[in-house]
């Protein structure tokens, strides 16, 4: 399997978690913060998973780079706290584009890595039917129509180009212009500060 | 029922939810959404036990919320999701003249049956 694509979605994950965790004990209803952080803890677990197949040393993989050395994309990177609707936007669009990259990785012939992604599709099914329920009830809400808008760009580009009229399909959305991954959006070397503030206080090799 | 019998869990539930009773999906909830009871079979086979509640606005998302606060680690094999309104509560036993004989644990055989041993002179010798 190619590292680049499995990087990608690892540090996609990973971002994307951390960004939803934000919204831990701040979520407009309480039921909604239980559901919603414990699915920001699946996107990290996801990742670890993920790094785990790339690397001996997952952490350092995922915490010991370089911000521009991350392959995330600038949809995950963004800081949404407190609009709920781009925040349920890019969850419901995110897992759409997710289902489908993941159902390739399904599809590989990489054991250890169709194994893995038979794993987390039985996790993210769960994460699509939550997004799903908050799409159908906001479907009319004219600000999370435009936070929809807004981000199908950059989720466009979460894919390959021939996985593209998939999504929007999955989605009944109309075709747009992707915009690519690649540079990282402006909040990204301040969450990159953050993410690995506690793994670089120490040197490295330190023992937790 | 004695004083010291468990309150049913649904029961509970709905006091904690501020009424002295059931009630209707619809009222008691946070912002005005409805309580959804919620059931929790831990093993195939073996019966469902009240777990809590989450309050929802539609059974889509009493699911999701389910799903996620009694079964994310696993402790769960089913749930039932009930809203509380449909839950039917029937809590009048009445006992004015105390006929516990007409309960399984009323009426103690081994007392008896003890007694009956002591007078008949063949009680086991401990």
């Amino acid at each position: 399997m190619h590292e680049q694509a499995l990087l990608q979605i690892a540090d996609d994950e990973l971002v994307l978690g951390w960004r939803d965790s934000e919204w831990t004990g701040i979520a407009p209803v309480l039921e909604e913060d239980v559901a919603f952080s414990s699915i920001a803890q699946n996107e990290i677990g996801h990742a670890r998973a993920i790094y785990s197949l790339l690397s001996e040393d997952p952490d350092a993989l995922a915490l010991d780079r370089r911000p521009e050395e991350y392959r995330s994309s600038a949809l995950v990177e963004m800081r949404f706290v407190p609009d709920w609707a781009h925040t349920i936007a890019r969850r419901w669009l995110y897992e759409q584009a997710d289902a489908i990259r993941i159902a390739r990785l399904a599809a590989s012939d990489d054991a250890a890595v169709a194994g893995l992604a038979a794993k987390i599709q039985r996790e993210e099914a769960y994460h699509l039917m939550h997004a799903d329920m908050w799409a159908e009830r906001l479907r009319d809400e004219p600000r999370f129509r435009a936070a929809v808008d807004d981000l199908l760009p950059l989720v466009l580009g979460l894919l390959e180009p021939g996985d593209r009229p998939a999504l929007l399909a999955a989605t009944g959305l109309g075709e747009v212009t992707a915009i690519e991954r690649g540079p990282h959006d402006e909040s990204w070397p301040q969450l990159w500060e953050e993410m690995t503030m506690v793994r670089r206080s120490e040197p490295a090799g330190v023992a937790w | 029922m004695g004083d010291t019998a468990p309150e049913s869990g649904a029961r509970s539930a709905a006091r904690a939810g501020g009424g002295a009773g059931l009630r209707p999906a619809g009222a008691g909830g946070g912002q005005g959404m409805p309580v959804w009871e919620v059931f929790r079979q831990e093993r195939k086979g073996q019966p469902f036990q009240h777990a809590g509640s989450v309050v929802a606005p539609e059974q889509e998302f009493a699911r999701a919320y389910a799903h996620e606060q009694y079964g994310r680690r696993g402790e769960s094999t089913a749930l039932w999701v009930v809203p509380r309104g449909s839950i039917l509560e029937v809590e009048d036993f009445v006992d004015e003249l105390g006929r516990n004989y007409h309960r399984v644990d009323g009426y103690s055989l081994k007392e008896k049956l003890k007694e009956a041993r002591a007078r008949a002179g063949t009680a086991p010798d401990r």
